[in-house]
């Protein structure tokens, strides 16, 4: 186990900057995510601490020790890759034991090992197999295996869930959590599905263009979005956003709708911005949860439903703009049905139009 | 029904259909081997009978007898061609493959300077036929005292099986995911050793077919080496077929029955790397 530092990490390759300069520390045991729409530098960021990318300029820690110039193989990490990379010439056994046979470890031990890992991954009835006779999932505890027969300082996980389908990504989702808890290395995880790094991290480090945008703990970066665009990333269905001017503590939307501002926010009349509101607050009278105190109300036209059993997503339209709200106890609604939403503004977020930054900070 | 019944007909008449073209195709291909291997077995009155005859009447290795015999009874020095022909083609070998191999992953893997041209100039040596360069060959070969030599020979055919062993090994390596070396690099290899103990292994199979055809190339080359042999210390085989010719006579019966020999190997080869072929290429260790 060891602690990881960033600093000032920088990737380019020629002109092109892939990774401006970033600064992270992550602490031992922790779960830290990358996060962040494809090209944002997340993957890029993790091969440098692998040591499988050149760093253009910072520095990188793990433990005491910079590694910059250290070879892959002297970081003491282990990675599981998005397509598992087993070795396919060899056993699952084979495989598993691959990093200790290189450290010429005695085969007693090597098997010690190896039989420990198959044990927490339930593997021991496949360790004969070549990984062309496993399945998807069988091939992702392999991967993960060889990971954990090392005891690594670090785990990185480069989209290890993406190539599996749904259900059998929700199980190896709450396996990899479980790993961690038994395990308890640090661990970076790269990935592009926001509920992956919700439910996994331990703190979510949220990535745009190479940038660092938010670091946070899941409820944090939920709660307390920097800007839009963690506003919309993060979350399902993505925040909506409506633009508007304010006028008298109030935002007038387009089409003449005011919205009063949330509470607490003070901005002068004439200000372009964006109201942020998550489905979860705003919802048909009567179907939603007890109204608060800071209560607007609108009346909008559905456009379609999604009945998902506990509650229905209903789109419908303000302002021009569509707009997802929740609909608790649902009942059957019809397209073009005209409801009556409750806001509830406490919980709505204000954006810069332009910047989109959080003006609630 | 009637269309049911109708349907399993024309599938059945398919099958037939590509049966047939498939013998007829696969009969282009055999049946001179065939009519070689026939000839080495039977009597020169049969072997040049017209109209030919297609079933022998006798069989006998009496061209084989002849052609192990002394000089008197037309005898050839076989087992020095089989010699110079096996030295030649398997050092050659060695050595195509283990420059093809270097060349071929450094095409595969890195990004260098000039990398497409030089790519592109080394397919366009397989433009040039071999012969073209005989008599330049020749004349470098004389000033050098290569001529007659294995090592010339040696570097005639390795010159002649790079471009196309880089150019196979080249794609072989491509299909290996670069992620294999860099798990086995974070599971603790070296560069040197993620390559010998991962992508060398599961690039083996494509590396074995490489190999075959550059054999085969140099096993089976006649024109150059024809040119640049002179005595038994380097003839090779296809040029040892030549002995079997005289002012007026060829001895087609000798002919067949070396050609024979030279066949063997060859198949064996062939053979041998081809199981080897099949098991290597279960792949599964990326998704897929």
């Amino acid at each position: 186990m060891a602690q990881v530092h960033l600093k000032n990490v920088k990737k380019s390759y020629g002109a092109l900057d892939v990774v401006h300069s970033i600064n992270l520390s992550i602490a031992e045991g922790e779960f830290v995510v990358l996060v962040g729409p494809s090209g944002c530098g997340k993957s890029t960021t993790l091969r440098m601490v692998a040591g499988l990318e050149d760093i253009s300029g910072g520095e990188i820690l793990i433990g005491d020790r910079v590694v910059n110039d250290l070879p892959p193989r002297e970081r003491n990490l282990a990675m599981v890759f998005q397509n598992y990379a087993l070795y396919p010439h060899m056993t699952v056994r084979e495989n598993l034991g691959f990093s200790l046979k290189i450290a010429k470890k005695s085969q007693a031990e090597i098997n010690k090992a190896v039989d420990e890992a198959a044990e927490i991954l339930a593997l021991t009835p496949l360790l004969d197999r070549k990984p062309g006779a496993l399945s998807g999932g069988q091939r992702q505890r392999v991967a993960m295996g060889r990971a954990i027969v090392r005891h690594p300082d670090v785990f990185l996980f480069d989209e290890p869930l993406s190539n599996l389908d749904a259900k059998l990504r929700t199980q190896m989702r709450v396996e990899i959590k479980k790993l961690h808890q038994k395990v308890g290395s640090t661990v970076i995880y790269v990935t592009h599905d926001q509920i992956e790094a919700m439910t996994l991290a331990d703190r979510i480090v949220i990535m745009r263009d190479g940038h660092i945008v938010q670091v946070g703990t899941p409820l944090e970066v939920f709660e307390n979005p920097v800007n839009t665009f963690v506003a919309t990333f993060i979350g399902s269905p993505p925040m909506n956003l409506l633009t508007g001017v304010v006028g008298g503590n109030q935002i007038g939307l387009t089409d003449g709708t005011t919205i009063p501002l949330p509470p607490g926010v003070k901005l002068a009349d004439g200000r372009r911005v964006q109201l942020g509101i998550r489905a979860d607050n705003i919802m048909p009278d009567g179907h939603a949860l007890p109204p608060t105190a800071h209560m607007a109300h609108v009346d909008m036209k559905v456009v379609l439903s999604e009945p998902l059993g506990t509650e229905t997503v209903l789109f419908a339209q303000l302002a021009g703009t569509e707009v997802q709200a929740k609909m608790l106890n649902p009942r059957p609604v019809t397209p073009g049905e005209v409801l009556r939403f409750g806001i509830a503004l406490d919980k709505c977020h204000i954006f810069d139009a332009e910047t989109g930054l959080n003006l609630r900070g | 029904m009637a269309s049911a019944s109708q349907h399993r007909l024309r599938k059945r008449l398919l099958k037939a259909g590509h049966f047939i073209g498939l013998f007829l195709a696969m009969c282009v291909i055999t049946i001179p081997g065939l009519w070689v291997v026939l000839n080495s077995f039977r009597p020169t009155v049969e072997i040049m009978a017209k109209p030919p005859v297609w079933i022998p009447n006798s069989l006998n290795l009496d061209h084989y007898r002849a052609m192990f015999g002394g000089a008197g009874q037309g005898g050839i020095p076989v087992w020095t061609y089989f010699t110079n022909s096996l030295i030649i083609s398997v050092t050659s070998t060695l050595i195509a493959l283990l420059i093809g191999m270097a060349g071929g992953y450094a095409f595969a893997r890195y990004k260098f300077k000039g990398k497409a041209m030089t790519f592109v100039m080394l397919m366009a040596t397989r433009a040039v036929p071999g012969v073209a360069l005989s008599l330049p060959v020749f004349i470098i070969f004389g000033r050098t005292g290569l001529i007659d030599t294995h090592l010339g020979m040696i570097l005639v055919y390795v010159a002649l099986n790079v471009p196309f062993t880089i150019w196979l090994i080249d794609g072989f390596f491509r299909q290996v995911p670069k992620e294999l070396a860099e798990a086995a690099e974070i599971d603790g290899c070296t560069r040197w050793q993620a390559f010998w103990r991962v992508e060398f292994p599961v690039a083996r199979a494509g590396i074995a077919s490489a190999g075959i055809f550059a054999f085969l190339t140099s096993w089976n080359e006649y024109a150059l080496a024809s040119q640049l042999t002179r005595s038994v210390s380097s003839k090779t085989m296809p040029v040892g077929l030549l002995d079997f010719t005289s002012q007026f006579t060829l001895n087609w019966g000798g002919m067949c029955a070396l050609a024979v020999l030279m066949i063997i190997p060859a198949l064996i080869l062939t053979f041998l790397v081809q199981k080897h072929l099949i098991a290597g290429l279960t792949f599964g260790g990326v998704k897929g």
